[in-house]
């Protein structure tokens, strides 16, 4: 990929003993968008702050282009944010807002204006200059919020949740706002979010948190398809999650039922997690499948209907767009190539499984 | 039935208020009566007013008293909002007790508090005069300025001053420009109700006043003693006036700020 723009070197930090990260290492390059992903409390809010210099960490650094910026103040780095609650200034218009960097900067009068213009129109509100804060909505607020951001050139724009308090038909057009805008103005977007569709939607590369570290990182494609561990499963999309055993390679067991799937390398007779995603689910006539079972629970999503089979006690959730009737005895096929294969976790910590198992 | 309820709750209403201020509007009535006698109306003047304005003592107790509250309600104003600040950056036990220790002197009866002052004043071996009646209403004036600062301090949003940083200012820029402004309205009315507190004392001020020097509440203590002149009903009808006109601005800031938040 592109050029390594910051390193988080082995980062912690705690709060009155409670450890929010552990050990935390993560490359973020040029012109990536990165996405931290995770529940309330795993830690992303305080990486991004630790990046924008509000906090300080406990152990490691932070490396900016090569430089050590642990100690910098918020103030003096290439980074600006666009707060969750935008915390705009209220007593100041739009334009004032906006211009807010650019006059401690010392720039002159009309590079601002351009750049108040710019940015106005890069984020859709043209014409807003001298409206009040106060009286925008959600939306617009929001675009001013980043505005204010982009109008300073920053190198990295971090962004905390951003789309949190906008409901959901704005969110999903803000999302495509922001790949626009990331688009035309070629910087790095680093993403805090709990949403894990707007972390598929927008990301380059998501890096799913818990507890303090990193679960997994990757492209959005290879976190929701071969997602490395439970936690990781469970977070992002819908998901049959198994207990199973790791006959031989190629070869697992669900509940005694055999299935072939392509995972190689977990040993034999290793118990495992097994995720199979809903919509990988086939459910076929009587006699046809892998495995027998009863539907019990047919739900309308809209795209498609889910449907709940209990087969042999466990209940599987498959999505398909042609439902079943409730206790219709159906069999299961899964492909093998849609069997995914995880370890277990090592410790009771069952969540914390460090990055790299 | 209901017009009769009514007119009685009006009556009840009336009532309260003349015992409320038939006091004060017997002074200010008297403060224009020309007869020197109190019982007997001589005619409309303003002749004390005049000649309180010709009374070099009653000027410089007036000045005293103007300047100890310009004085006292800045420098509490200042020291108050810095107290806010550092009070809501502590931990909640923390700050519950401060909370506490700061609310105990305006609960605390004032006679207990001037001569508490008194005495620390006479341990330190400090000189009684302006200097330390000044202490002393900056000490009583500070918890006004904190109870008016701060919920309007906490109520403010955290990241507004982390934005300001973010976007290049230097923490004293960040206050200024962000912080300031959002807490103004409450630190106007903070120290709009400081200045009428020190205009409205006399018991800390007659306490911790020396000899000499005077504010026209001690002032009107020491000339009502030796008899009643009527230039201090006049004297204290400007007072109670001066005193009405701040709380009404109190109340108007207090109520502007109010509005905007809605």
């Amino acid at each position: 990929m592109k050029n390594e723009l910051i390193h988080l070197n082995h980062i912690s930090k705690s709060y009155g003993g409670k450890a929010v990260l552990d050990d935390l290492d993560l490359v973020i390059h040029e012109n990536e968008f990165v996405t931290l992903l995770g529940p309330s409390g795993c830690g992303k809010t305080t990486t991004l702050r630790i990046l924008a210099g509000f906090e300080t960490p406990d152990n490691g650094s932070v490396i900016f282009e090569g430089k050590d910026i642990t100690n910098l103040p918020p103030n003096k780095r290439q980074l600006n944010t666009v707060f969750q609650n935008y915390a705009l200034f209220t007593h100041m218009d739009v334009a004032s807002n906006i211009a807010f960097g650019l006059k401690i900067k010392k720039k002159d009068k009309s590079y601002i204006e351009d750049k108040i213009h710019y940015a106005l129109k890069l984020v859709g509100l043209e014409g807003f200059e001298r409206r009040s804060v106060r009286n925008l909505s959600g939306g617009q607020q929001q675009r001013v919020a980043i505005a204010r951001a982009i109008v300073n050139e920053p190198r990295v724009l971090l962004l905390d949740e951003p789309l949190g308090a906008l409901d959901l038909k704005l969110r999903q057009d803000m999302q495509y706002e922001l790949i626009r805008m990331k688009n035309e103005l070629s910087i790095t977007f680093i993403y805090v979010t709990h949403d894990q569709q707007e972390a598929l939607t927008m990301s380059d590369t998501i890096v799913v948190m818990n507890q303090g570290y990193i679960q997994q990182m990757g492209t959005p494609e290879s976190i929701y398809n071969e997602p490395e561990n439970a936690f990781v499963a469970d977070f992002i999309g819908d998901s049959n999650l198994f207990p199973g055993i790791f006959i031989k390679d190629e070869l697992v067991t669900i509940d005694d039922v055999p299935f072939p799937c392509t995972d190689t390398g977990f040993g034999t007779n290793r118990p495992v997690d097994i995720v199979i995603r809903p919509e990988d689910v086939k459910l076929v006539k009587k006699g046809e499948g892998t495995v027998s079972g009863v539907v019990t629970d047919v739900i309308f999503k809209g795209v498609h209907y889910e449907m709940c089979v209990d087969v042999k006690g466990r209940e599987w959730v498959a999505h398909s767009t042609r439902p079943r009737q409730v206790d219709e005895e159906v069999d299961i096929n899964v492909h093998p190539y849609n069997i995914q294969v995880m370890n277990k976790p090592e410790s009771e910590d069952e969540e914390a499984v460090r990055e790299n198992g | 039935m209901k017009i009769r309820y009514k007119g009685i709750k009006r009556v009840y209403i009336g009532l309260i208020f003349i015992f409320m201020y038939a006091p004060i509007a017997l002074l200010i009535i008297q403060s224009f009566n020309k007869s020197k006698s109190r019982g007997r109306w001589g005619g409309f003047t303003f002749e004390w007013y005049g000649s309180l304005f010709t009374d070099a003592s009653i000027i410089e107790a007036f000045t005293n008293t103007i300047l100890l509250a310009l004085l006292s309600s800045v420098i509490s104003v200042i020291l108050g909002t810095m107290a806010c600040i550092c009070i809501s950056k502590m931990k909640k036990k923390a700050r519950n007790i401060m909370m506490g220790i700061t609310n105990i002197p305006m609960l605390n009866a004032d006679i207990v508090t001037g001569v508490s002052f008194m005495l620390l004043f006479l341990t330190l071996r400090i000189q009684f005069g302006f200097g330390t009646i000044l202490l002393a209403h900056i000490t009583f004036n500070i918890p006004y300025v904190i109870l008016s600062v701060m919920p309007s301090y906490r109520d403010l949003n955290p990241h507004i001053y982390e934005a300001a940083l973010d976007l290049g200012a230097s923490p004293v820029y960040a206050f200024i420009k962000t912080v300031l402004p959002e807490i103004m309205p409450a630190i106007l009315s903070g120290g709009l109700m400081a200045f009428t507190m020190s205009i409205d004392d006399f018991i800390i001020t007659h306490f911790t006043a020396g000899a000499g020097v005077h504010t026209l509440s001690t002032k009107i203590y020491s000339e009502v003693k030796l008899g009643i002149k009527p230039e201090m009903y006049a004297l204290s009808a400007m007072i109670f006036i001066t005193v009405l006109i701040l709380l009404i601005l109190v109340n108007r800031v207090q109520g502007s700020a109010r509005k905007e938040d809605a």
